[in-house]
């Protein structure tokens, strides 16, 4: 066991990945001999040659056309797009290609690809880098979308992810790259697509969320243990496509109330999608209103607006305050 | 004949031409080495295929096939560049590209499967290098480029071909293909069908440039203009980049020129709104079957019936596809949802069981 840092156990998967399987082929904007601007690729183009770990020219639609190519030929690539802002480039090539490659083709082709992408609030980056946009790959048939929370889980979900036969979103939150060490375990281990953890125990309400927000709750909830001796449950949902739903509704059936937290904007996003299948499978069990702790529903902010803009442990808390006291 | 419309023959950018319109052969030095019987078969192809648009036309008119892009007066294009690669070679098509897939080994109802809309009609069989038709124009040119890569880095001698038209050839996923295939030296062949239109708007409102193979000059390839009405010299230019690309020499952009007799589908499109009749006229004289039945004739290759045969052939095995596409089983919702991943993911599995009650009854 090594202690790392996200950044580092991403950079381990991909190694012990390429390794195993001489298919997985690494490429974006900068991963090759630089190892990428946030140092995920680090050491991978020494190690495996140009032929497997590569800068592609600056075009993020022929990052995502390329990946879909060579994953009909017989390859598992893993792209980057160097910042998830810069997704809408490759819209077309996740959602109308890979996406739909088993379905258009009856399952004569799949296009097993793993985008990675680094995105999230609080790092004081320019605009179209930091946005939460993982709604809209969740409302995408076809792709499946990974949050990881820490350095243990983005090991263990990254090599899931590139093992899997169907595309795959892999979005890293900036703010969690370097910002804490973790134990992680040499060579390969997998965790389950689909399947949530319950990073804190508790009996009164449940927090539900995933990435940087995760962190955030769990502050959340031991303020107001402190505060009034409320327990609190917090569940990592580390994939929200799919969503582990049977965890939640257990979770809920228990403590009776619940909020979920995202750092995205308000509407027609994970959070609500998951008060509606709580609203389909638990409401008898509900004594309050499942509610959403989010950011508003402008743009991403401008860089000195990220602190009042991001959801934080104060409207965490206010959240769980307005379900207990309903 | 006007320079904007049918093919020029004269000037620096003189599209590469073998067969003269009247049949002769005016580069005898670049005549494809080709076998009588091989001559032939393109012949036949070119027929087979001119007939099989006239009944898949009248087989729409008649309710009884969806979407289909017309291909007349396109053949030399279609059929002269896919019979210039290799079976192992993989074709990524268009919509309007249904014949190269065909040739290269789609079944043909199969094709009128994908025409009205079935799941059957995507199911390429295992052993047939083809993609399914692209609908969102030029996403097939970043994709070739992934394709022909994956040869590459196995070190298999196979190409990759995307077919597009026109109006594509404006689209960033087109510079963007032929960039990345320039800069990694990929064996694939970038083949523009040039027709003069996309839907209405003409050749000169897409782009400023002089014609579409100067465009690989900004992607440092090689770049072709080819007579696209003439079976053999498409035949040389595409055998020609083959050639390069399998010696590692790098990707080709080949443009043809040719022109589609009918309209761009047939969902309603009225060309007549855009084009005028002498245009159109004058493109007819240009016809790639009358020009390569006068040269076969010459030769004694080809006659009256053997024309009379092909057509009876041809219309033989659209009867028999639309036949086969007929007796295809309804699709159903759960098998729908079976297509999605390779194993459901929970909700998915709850949905298609939902489905599969509903459809039990």
């Amino acid at each position: 066991m090594a202690q790392m840092t996200m950044v580092q156990a991403i950079t381990d998967a991909l190694r012990v990945e390429m390794r195993r399987d001489e298919t997985v082929l690494v490429f974006g904007e900068d991963v090759g001999k630089n190892g990428g601007v946030f140092r995920a690729t680090e050491g991978l183009q020494a190690e495996f040659g140009e032929h497997r770990v590569f800068d592609t020219p600056l075009a993020e639609s022929g990052i995502g056309g390329l990946a879909v190519g060579l994953s009909i030929n017989g390859f598992r690539p893993v792209a980057e797009i160097q910042f998830f802002g810069f997704v809408f480039e490759t819209f077309d090539a996740i959602a109308s290609q890979a996406a739909r490659m088993r379905y258009r083709s009856g399952g004569r082709y799949s296009s097993p690809v793993t985008f990675r992408s680094p995105f999230g609030g609080g790092v004081k980056t320019p605009e179209l880098h930091a946005d939460s946009l993982e709604g809209l790959m969740v409302q995408t048939p076809g792709v499946k979308v990974v949050i990881p929370s820490n350095p243990y889980d983005a090991k263990g979900l990254l090599i899931s992810s590139i093992r899997d036969n169907d595309p795959v979103i892999f979005l890293e939150h900036m703010k969690l790259y370097r910002s804490f060490r973790q134990e992680v375990p040499e060579g390969e281990y997998t965790l389950p697509l689909g399947k949530a953890n319950i990073v804190r125990e508790g009996t009164d309400a449940t927090i539900i969320t995933y990435g940087a927000m995760v962190h955030t709750s769990l502050k959340a909830a031991e303020e107001i243990e402190k505060a009034r001796g409320a327990k609190v449950e917090v569940i990592d949902l580390r994939t929200l496509n799919p969503l582990d739903i049977d965890t939640i509704v257990e979770s809920v059936k228990k403590t009776n109330r619940a909020i979920v937290v995202q750092e995205a904007q308000k509407t027609s996003g994970v959070a609500a999608e998951i008060i509606a299948q709580i609203n389909e499978r638990a409401i008898l069990h509900l004594e309050a209103p499942v509610l959403r702790v989010t950011a508003p529903d402008t743009v991403y902010p401008f860089a000195l607006a990220e602190d009042i803009w991001l959801p934080d442990v104060k409207r965490v808390v206010d959240g769980l305050i307005q379900v207990l006291d309903f | 004949m006007s320079v904007s419309t049918a093919v020029e023959q004269t000037g620096k950018n003189a599209p590469l031409q073998i067969l003269a319109p009247d049949g002769t052969l005016v580069r005898p030095d670049l005549m494809p080495k080709l076998s009588d019987d091989e001559l032939r078969e393109l012949m036949r192809r070119m027929v087979f295929t001119r007939v099989w648009d006239q009944r898949a036309i009248s087989l729409n008119r008649q309710g009884r096939l969806g979407f289909y892009a017309p291909v007349a007066g396109q053949e030399a294009s279609m059929i002269g560049s896919e019979a210039a690669i290799s079976k192992e070679d993989f074709i990524l098509p268009s919509y309007r590209d249904i014949p190269q897939m065909v040739w290269h080994g789609y079944p043909m109802y199969k094709a009128f499967l994908y025409s009205r809309g079935h799941i059957e009609g995507g199911r390429i069989p295992e052993d047939v290098n083809v993609l399914m038709p692209q609908i969102i124009i030029a996403a097939q040119c970043t994709q070739a480029a992934g394709v022909a890569m994956g040869f590459k880095l196995r070190g298999e001698k196979r190409i990759a071909i995307t077919y597009f038209g026109d109006g594509a050839t404006s689209q960033g996923d087109f510079y963007e293909g032929l960039n990345f295939a320039g800069v990694y030296k990929l064996p694939v062949i970038f083949f523009s069908q040039n027709n003069g239109y996309a839907i209405s708007v003409p050749f000169k409102k897409q782009t400023a440039a002089e014609n579409i193979a100067v465009k690989a000059v900004a992607a440092g390839i090689a770049g072709e203009r080819v007579d696209g009405m003439d079976v053999l010299a498409v035949y040389h230019v595409v055998q020609k980049a083959r050639e390069r690309a399998l010696n590692g020499e790098g990707p080709t952009l080949i443009e043809a020129l040719t022109y589609r007799y009918g309209p761009h589908t047939m969902a309603g499109d009225d060309p007549t709104r855009y084009r005028t009749s002498e245009e159109q006229s004058e493109w007819e004289q240009n016809d790639p079957l009358i020009r390569f039945r006068k040269f076969l004739e010459g030769k004694g290759l080809w006659s009256e019936k053997d024309e009379e045969a092909t057509i009876e052939e041809a219309k033989k095995a659209v009867a028999d596809a639309i036949k086969q596409a007929d007796e295809t089983p309804k699709m159903k919702v759960s098998e729908l949802i079976d297509a999605m991943f390779e194993t459901l993911p929970p909700y998915l599995e709850e949905q298609k069981a939902e489905y599969l009650e509903k459809e039990s009854k």
